[in-house]
């Protein structure tokens, strides 16, 4: 079965969206992405030295399979968010964004103000925009009508690993969603990444839980298998867990009268 | 530009009804047993597998109603301001080729009618009119909304589909919501049933609802005419139409209604039956589709079909209603649209439903708000 996710112009087989940062060396991020078969990697524009063609993170993601995404991390509003995507489509040859807009230094905190002004101006730009945000599900109506390709609310704060702590909310979002729903940042593990697949997510996005384990390159091919493994089951149709209501007085008793 | 006319291009209308079909009783148990249920669920939920689930459906759904709605039920009545009609329906008596007189309000028979639903306690009001634009154009509307504005909180219309522009200008001067039925999602029978007038053009009426959101209305009613086709494979195309526009108008709330062909002068024989278990279960599937939906309740259906099901899923009701311009007081003879099956007062009803632990609910919306 073919079961392609589609965003903008490009086609992933794999909906597993992997991270550049924290990894000890640049040859293990790059065997761990590899591991992991991720087709979209995110770089933070601000560790790439995009004036050096040898760049150490570049040259290691220099990959036919995998597409770079570069992220605006570090930026605290909309209009550094606009300067660094201008300045990545220069230097990447890329017009995809992930747009990271947090003034808050210590929990990395999405700002859903800035983040909706700068995509609005970013895809009037042209860019294909992918907002990184709280997991809140009016927001992500609000992107969709400016035209973003996907939203990426998170399920719980950047690097905590907890999990899925916005759960409720992931689950309306995806309810509602005509765009693809990326669940990033919190997934410390792959029963976390399997999970919300089965949810409906479109993909998930991992960095941290990948990066600090004890060894990345297996951690990598793990979340493949359980995005993987989440995606059949939302596609298979997970059980039902609850028993039918039991009758107690017949509401269609005047149907037989 | 969004349109469901791309949605419902990948669908075939045969597989569809046969998917139905071959829903199993584990289907339906698997359905039951969700929290959240997609349009697969609703499939089997209006299957034939579904029918001897059917108590279950009726528990689960009333619990999801109060659960979202509490014990209320809201009041509204209709208002035929004319019977004109350019258009050959053939399941309506106001049709063009009906030989029957033809009269659309003036200012003082509107205004004595509004009196007499005022004086029954209405505060909600669904304006209906054929399909004449010369005599019930986009202005003769928006000249009524104007007139009758200051007595209601909410104004509906069921009308002629228009174009967005012109539901923009009927919004800025208070209209609230529309309601406008597709009858059916087969596209040949749909041409048989509607061989002369603008309402022939099935593009046009299945754009209305995207037209009406692209113009910010508050709210959409749906809804299929069952009798036309099989009504298991309406419901379904109904239901996907609705979730395509909730999806892509988030900020509009939807109705559905569930007109079933009634007996006119000129009379059309359904060619589908839909009894009264299968719209019981109709009604169910609906709401355990989507917590949300309001469902509503014509005076189409006989009475003691209307006193039970207003435990079951219902959430707004009509009464005593008259489907002829002037039918209340100025003209009470006039040609109806189709027979109403129950006749009790609105008192009476209003009674019903108390005696049912419902709070009737005359008004839920301030139009001082627009
Ligand atoms: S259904 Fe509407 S459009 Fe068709 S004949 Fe009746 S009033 Fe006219």
């Amino acid at each position: 079965m073919t079961d392609i996710l589609n965003i903008a112009d490009k086609s992933f087989s794999s909906r597993l969206f992997t991270g550049t940062g924290k990894f000890s060396s640049s040859t293990i991020m790059k065997d761990a992405i590899l591991a992991s078969e991720s087709e979209l990697v995110t770089v933070a524009l601000k560790r790439v030295d995009v004036h050096n063609e040898h760049d150490d993170l570049l040259t290691h993601l220099n990959h036919d399979s995998i597409h770079l995404l570069p992220n605006t991390s570090g930026v605290r509003t909309a209009e550094e968010a606009v300067f660094a995507a201008q300045l990545s489509r220069e230097a990447l040859q890329t017009n995809w964004v992930k747009l990271e807009i947090h003034p808050d230094p210590k929990y990395l905190l999405p700002d859903p103000i800035e983040t909706l002004k700068a995509a609005e101006i970013l895809v009037k730009a042209g860019f294909v925009v992918m907002p990184y945000i709280h997991a809140d599900p009016v927001l992500c109506k609000r992107l969709e009508d400016v035209g973003v390709q996907c939203v990426m609310p998170l399920g719980a704060p950047i690097g905590s690993n907890k999990g899925l702590k916005t759960l409720e909310f992931l689950e309306i979002i995806i309810a509602q969603s005509t765009v693809p729903v990326i669940v990033d940042a919190g997934i410390g593990s792959p029963s976390h990444a399997a999970h919300a697949m089965e949810l409906g997510a479109d993909a998930v996005l991992v960095n941290t839980a990948i990066a600090v384990s004890q060894n990345p390159v297996a951690m990598g091919r793990a979340f493949k298998l359980a995005v993987e493994a989440g995606r059949m089951a939302y596609l298979a149709k997970l059980a039902s867990v609850k028993p039918i209501a039991e009758a107690s007085s017949p509401l269609t008793s005047f149907l037989n009268l | 530009m969004s349109h469901f006319k791309t949605v419902l291009d990948t669908y075939n209308w045969d597989d569809t009804l046969q998917s139905i079909y071959n829903k199993t009783a584990d289907d339906v148990v698997q359905a039951l047993g969700k929290d959240k249920r997609d349009l697969e669920d609703f499939k089997a939920l209006i299957s034939p597998a579904a029918s001897s689930y059917l108590e279950e459906m009726a528990q689960l759904s009333q619990q999801l109603t109060k659960k979202r709605f509490g014990n209320t039920i809201q009041m509204y009545a209709p208002m035929y301001l004319s019977n004109e009609c350019q258009n050959i329906c053939t399941y309506c008596g106001f049709s063009m080729t009906n030989k029957i007189p033809r009269r659309t309000l003036t200012d003082a028979e509107i205004l004595k009618e509004t009196a007499y639903l005022k004086s029954k306690g209405y505060d909600h009001i669904l304006l209906v009119t054929g399909e004449a634009n010369k005599t019930v154009g986009v202005q003769y509307l928006k000249h009524a909304i104007e007139l009758i504005r200051s007595q209601f909180s909410n104004i509906t219309i069921e009308v002629q589909p228009l174009d967005q522009d012109e539901y923009e200008l009927l919004i800025e001067q208070g209209l609230y919501a529309v309601l406008v039925y597709q009858e059916t999602y087969h596209r040949d029978e749909y041409k048989k049933h509607h061989p002369k007038g603008k309402k022939s053009n099935f593009d046009y009426r299945l754009d209305t609802p995207d037209r009406l959101g692209k113009a910010g209305i508050h709210k959409i009613g749906l809804g299929s005419l069952y009798g036309l086709e099989d009504w298991r494979a309406d419901s379904f195309f109904t239901a996907l139409h609705f979730k395509y526009l909730q999806k892509t108008y988030w900020k509009t709330k939807y109705s559905m209604s569930f007109p079933r062909l009634r007996p006119f002068s000129g009379g059309l024989e359904p060619k589908v039956e839909m009894t009264d278990r299968d719209l019981v279960q109709l009604i169910c599937a609906y709401r355990l589709l989507d917590e949300d939906l309001e469902l509503s309740m014509s005076t189409r259906e006989s009475e003691i079909f209307r006193d039970h099901i207003v435990n079951l899923g219902i959430t707004s009701i009509s009464a005593e209603s008259k489907t002829n311009p002037g039918g209340y007081v100025v003209e009470k003879q006039s040609l109806e649209q189709f027979e109403i099956s129950d006749e009790r007062p609105t008192e009476v009803i209003a009674d019903m439903l108390k005696s049912k632990g419902l709070e009737v609910v005359w008004k839920d919306w301030e139009n001082n708000w627009q």
